[in-house]
C-alpha cells in the first residue's frame, strides 16, 4: 500500500460516494430500459391509431340529382335488375354540370367528374332499388367522394405544397370549396369500410373480406388443432410411458414451437399444394398451415393445464374403480379445460396475427368477393394490412392503419378473453 | 364440397351405430338374462367407432388419391367417381352390421373401445413428429432438386445472388447467380442490429424487474411488455416501412448521409424492439432462478446491490441468458413480414447498416409469391434458403433449450 496506512474502514468510505453513484446510474439504466420498451410500445400504438383513425370517417359530396326516368328507366319497368345496371353516372355527371355550368374543357370537365368516385354510381343504383319511387324526382343524395378529395377533406393533402406535387388541382379545391361552402362536403362514418371486399379504389376497398377469410381461416385451424393439441397433451400427460418415443415427440414439439412461421409455409406449399393438389389461396390450406404452427403452442399449454390438475383427483376417481380413461375424460380433463381454453385462444390470436405462411400459399392475391366457402380465395386480415401497405395512394396509407387498428382490436379482445377465462376459472388447488 | 357431405353422412351413420348398438345391447342383455360386461352405452360407441372410423379412413385416402391424379377431377370417368362415394358408404356399413352383430354380454366393449381412444390419442400426439418429418422431407427433397441444378458450394460460398436473371435468360447456374453469401450476410446484419437494440434494452429491463422493481410493479410492467412479441409482425413492418424508414432517411439527409429509405436500420430497430421481451422474459425467469442466498453472501460482504447484480448474479445466470440470447437470434433471423415489408430486395454486401439489404426470409417470399414454375432454379432456390434457415434457427435453439437446461440443474 502506498503512503499513511489507512484503516480498512476509511478505504470503504472514500469508496462510498463513488459506488453508491454507481449503484444510481445502474438503476437509472435499468428503469430507463423499461422506458425505453413502453415507450416504443406506446410509439407504435401511436403512429397506428394516429394514421388510421381518419379512416373510419369519410368524405361524402351532396349532389342535387335529377333522377331522370328516361336516364335510368327508359323501359319504365322499375326492374331491380335493370336499375342495378343503370346509367347512374350519366345523372351524377349531368348534376356536377349543372352546379358548375360555365365549366365546359373536356380535361375540365373530367377534372371534374373526379370529384366524385366511381363507387358512387353503385351507392347510387342500390338507392334506386331500394326506393325506386325516387326516379323522376330532384333529390339531395349524399355520393362518395373520390380518395384524393377526401385527403384533402381530411387535410392529408396539403393545400400548401404546389400544384403539380399533390393528386388535387387548384381548380378541383376551388370546386370542392364552393360545394363545402354550401354545406354540401360532409363526413359520414366509413359503413364501406366494413361492409365490402377489396378495391383498387381506396374509397371503395373495406375489409369485410379479409375479416371473413380470417374468421374461416380460424375456424379450420381451431376445429384441428384444438382437438389434435389437447388429444397429444393428454396422451403426453396422462397415458405415456417414460420411454425414447415419447422423447422425441416431446423434443418434437419444443422444436416445432420455434421453427420460423415461413417455414410452415414452405411445408404447406411442398405438401397440400404440390403433392396433395389442394387449391391454392383457399382458406381450408391455410387454415390447415395455421393449425400445425398453432399445435405446438396448445399442447404445452395444454400439459401444463393438465400437470396442474393434483394427483389425489385422479387416485379418487380410480379408487371408486374407474378405469384410467375415465379418470382422464370424467374428472381430470374437465378441471384442466380453462386452462387448455385459455391456451387455444392465445394460440388463435397467434395465428390471426400471422401472415408469412399465407403467403407462401398463395394468399396474397387481390381478392374483391367476400368468400363464402373454404375453398374460395381469400386473404386475411394481416394479409390485407401487408396488400394496402405496397399500395402507392395516400388514402390507402390511412385504411392500412385503419385495418391494423381493427387486427389490434380483434387481439385485444381474444387476449382479454383469455385473460378473463384464466381469472374467472383458475383453480388454486 | 361431395367431401364435407359424405363425411357428414358418415357421422351421421357413426351416430346412428351408437344408437343402434346400444339399443342392441339392451336387448341382447334382456333376451340371453346375463348382465352386460360393459354398459349399454359402451357397446354403442364401440360399433360408433366401428362405423365412422374405417369409412372415414377410406374417405381420406379417397380424397387424397383423386387429388393427386385427376387434380379438379374432369379427367375421371363416371364410375370413379361413383366408387368415390360408394366405397366408402360400403366400408361403413359393412362395418355397422359387423360391430352389431358381434354384441354378446360378454364382450369387453368399454376395454375395446378404450383402446381404440388411446390409440387416438397416440396418433394426435405423433402429429407433431409428422410435421417434423414433413418439413425435414420437402425441404430435402426441393433442395436436391435445387442442388442438382446449382451446386452446393456454389449456393453456400457465391457471392452474388440474382435469381432473376437465371430465367430470363435461360441458363441456369452459368452465371454463378445462386451465390447466396450476400443474402446470408444481409440477414446476420439485419439480425445483429436487432440483437443490439434487443440485448441491452431486454437484459436492463430485466435486471431491473428481477432486482430491483416491487413484486406488483413486475406483475404489471411484465405483461406490457409481453404485449411487444404479441403485436403482430405484420403491424411492425407497417411502423417500419411508414414511420420509422422515412424518419431514418430524413434525419440522415439532414446530417449528410445517405440512408436507403430500406434500410438495415430500420428493419433491424423495429425487429429488434419486437424480441425484446423475448430477451426479457426469459432473462427475467433466468435471474429469479439464481438463489437468494448468493445475493446475501454478496451484500453481507458490503457490495451495494449493482455490484452484487455485475459480479455475483449475472456470472451465475450467464448460461441462461445466453440460451435466451440465443433463442432470440433465432427469433430474429426467422422473422419474415418486417424484413419483407421494411428491407429491400437487392442483394448488397454491405456492413453499411444505412444501405439496403435483403434477407434470405425476404428472398423466399419474393422467389415464391406470384407465378410459380416448379421446375425452376428461381423457385427451387426459396426451398434451399429456407433448409438453410429450418437447420439453423432448429441448431440455435437445440443448442439454447440445452444450456438453460444445463444451467437449471445447477441450482435445482
Amino acid at each position: 500500500m502506498s503512503g499513511a496506512p489507512r484503516s480498512t474502514h476509511q478505504q470503504v468510505r472514500a469508496g462510498l460516494k463513488r459506488r453508491h453513484a454507481a449503484e444510481r446510474r445502474f438503476r437509472a439504466m435499468g428503469i430507463g430500459a423499461v422506458l425505453l420498451a413502453l415507450l416504443a410500445l406506446a410509439g407504435l400504438f401511436a403512429s397506428v391509431i394516429t394514421q388510421g383513425y381518419g379512416a373510419f370517417v369519410q368524405t361524402r359530396i351532396t349532389l342535387n340529382l335529377y333522377l331522370d326516368p328516361e336516364v335510368l328507366d327508359p323501359s319504365g319497368m322499375r326492374d331491380p335488375e335493370e336499375l342495378r345496371r343503370a346509367n347512374t353516372n350519366a345523372v351524377i355527371r349531368e348534376s356536377l354540370r349543372q352546379r358548375f355550368p360555365d365549366i365546359t374543357g373536356r380535361s375540365d370537365l373530367r377534372k371534374l367528374y373526379a370529384l366524385v368516385s366511381t363507387g358512387a354510381t353503385f351507392e347510387l343504383a342500390d338507392h334506386l332499388v331500394t326506393h325506386p319511387d325516387w326516379i323522376g324526382r330532384t333529390i339531395d343524395i349524399d355520393l362518395l367522394a373520390a380518395a384524393e378529395i377526401d385527403m384533402l377533406h381530411k387535410g392529408r393533402i396539403s393545400r400548401d405544397v404546389p400544384e403539380d406535387q399533390r393528386r388535387v388541382s387548384d381548380q378541383q379545391i376551388a370546386w370542392v370549396d364552393a360545394l363545402a361552402a354550401e354545406g354540401r362536403v360532409a363526413f359520414a362514418f366509413n359503413t364501406t369500410f366494413f361492409t365490402s371486399g377489396d378495391s383498387r379504389d381506396p374509397e371503395s376497398a373495406g375489409i369485410l373480406g379479409a375479416v371473413v377469410g380470417s374468421a374461416l381461416l380460424l375456424l379450420v385451424t381451431l376445429v384441428l388443432a384444438f382437438p389434435i393439441g389437447a388429444a397429444a397433451a393428454v396422451y403426453l400427460e396422462e397415458f405415456a410411458p417414460k420411454n425414447r418415443w415419447t422423447n422425441l415427440i416431446e423434443v418434437n414439439i419444443n422444436n416445432l414451437a420455434a421453427v420460423p412461421s415461413i417455414v410452415f409455409g414452405l411445408l404447406g406449399l411442398a405438401v397440400y399444394l404440390n403433392f396433395l393438389g389442394l387449391p391454392r389461396s383457399a382458406p381450408l390450406v391455410g387454415g390447415m398451415v395455421l393449425a400445425l404452427m398453432t399445435l405446438p403452442t396448445i399442447i404445452i399449454a395444454a400439459r401444463a393445464s393438465l400437470a396442474g390438475v393434483p394427483p389425489s383427483i385422479r387416485q379418487a376417481a380410480l379408487g371408486v374403480g374407474a378405469s384410467p380413461i375415465q379418470t382422464v375424460f370424467h374428472h381430470v380433463f374437465p378441471l384442466a379445460l380453462p386452462g387448455i381454453l385459455t391456451g387455444t385462444i392465445i394460440g388463435m390470436s397467434r395465428a390471426l396475427g400471422e401472415s408469412a405462411p399465407l403467403l407462401m400459399i398463395g394468399m396474397v392475391a387481390f381478392v374483391v368477393d367476400v368468400p363464402t366457402g373454404f375453398t374460395d380465395p381469400a386473404t386475411a386480415l394481416p394479409i390485407q394490412v401487408y396488400l394496402w401497405s405496397d399500395a402507392p395512394e395516400r388514402a390507402f396509407v390511412e385504411r392500412t392503419a385503419a385495418a391494423t387498428v381493427v387486427l389490434l382490436g380483434f387481439l385485444i379482445a381474444m387476449n382479454g378473453l383469455a385473460v378473463f377465462l384464466r381469472k374467472r376459472f383458475e383453480v388454486r388447488w | 364440397m361431395q367431401f364435407s357431405i359424405l363425411l357428414a353422412v358418415l357421422v351421421a351413420f357413426a351416430g346412428l351405430g351408437f344408437l343402434w348398438g346400444r339399443a342392441r345391447a339392451a336387448a341382447v342383455a334382456s333376451a340371453s338374462g346375463r348382465r352386460l360386461h360393459s354398459r349399454a352405452r359402451h357397446h354403442g360407441m364401440l360399433v360408433a367407432a366401428w362405423t365412422g372410423g374405417p369409412g372415414i379412413v377410406v374417405l381420406l385416402l379417397w380424397a387424397v388419391v383423386q387429388a393427386r391424379l385427376g387434380g379438379a377431377g374432369e379427367g375421371m370417368s363416371a364410375a370413379a367417381a361413383w366408387a368415390g362415394i360408394a366405397v366408402p358408404l360400403a366400408v361403413a356399413i359393412v362395418g355397422l352390421t359387423w360391430g352389431v352383430r358381434r354384441i354378446t354380454p360378454q364382450l369387453r366393449a368399454r376395454n375395446q373401445f378404450e383402446t381404440v381412444l388411446r390409440n387416438l390419442l397416440l396418433l394426435a400426439s405423433a402429429v407433431a413428429v409428422v410435421t417434423t418429418a414433413g418439413i425435414v422431407l420437402s425441404l430435402l427433397l426441393e433442395s436436391i432438386r435445387f442442388f442438382s441444378l446449382v451446386p452446393l458450394h456454389e449456393f453456400l460460398f457465391g457471392l452474388h445472388w440474382s435469381p432473376q436473371i437465371a430465367i430470363r435468360e435461360d441458363q441456369v447456374a452459368s452465371s454463378g447467380a445462386f451465390g447466396a453469401v450476400p443474402v446470408f450476410a444481409g440477414t446476420l446484419l439485419i439480425s445483429l442490429i436487432a440483437m443490439l437494440v434487443a440485448a441491452p434494452v431486454g437484459l436492463l429491463s430485466a435486471i431491473w424487474m428481477s432486482e430491483y422493481a416491487a413484486p406488483n410493479v413486475r406483475a404489471t410492467v411484465k405483461p406490457i411488455l409481453e404485449i411487444l412479441a404479441g403485436v403482430p409482425t405484420v403491424v411492425y413492418g407497417f411502423f417500419a416501412a411508414t414511420t420509422l424508414a422515412p424518419a431514418l432517411r430524413d434525419l440522415g439527409s439532414f446530417f449528410g448521409l445517405g440512408v436507403s429509405s430500406e434500410s438495415a436500420l430500420a428493419a433491424g430497430v423495429v425487429m429488434g424492439v419486437m424480441i425484446i421481451p423475448f430477451v426479457s422474459s426469459l432473462s427475467d425467469d433466468v435471474f429469479r432462478a439464481v438463489p437468494d442466498s448468493m445475493r446475501y453472501g454478496s451484500m453481507a460482504l458490503g457490495a451495494t446491490k449493482a455490484e452484487t447484480v455485475q459480479r455475483v448474479v449475472l456470472p451465475a445466470a450467464l448460461p441462461g441468458v445466453m440460451g435466451g440470447l440465443m433463442l432470440a437470434i433465432s427469433r430474429a433471423i426467422g422473422e419474415t413480414m418486417i424484413v419483407v415489408m421494411a428491407a429491400g430486395l437487392a442483394a448488397n454486401l454491405t456492413a453499411n447498416p444505412f444501405a439496403a439489404v435483403t434477407t434470405v426470409t425476404v428472398q423466399i417470399v419474393t422467389l415464391l409469391t406470384g407465378d410459380q414454375e416448379f421446375d425452376s432454379a428461381k423457385t427451387l432456390a426459396a426451398f434451399g434458403l429456407g433448409l438453410v434457415l429450418f437447420f439453423v434457427t432448429l441448431a440455435l435453439n437445440v443448442l439454447a433449450l440445452e444450456v438453460v437446461r444445463r444451467y437449471r440443474e445447477a441450482y435445482e
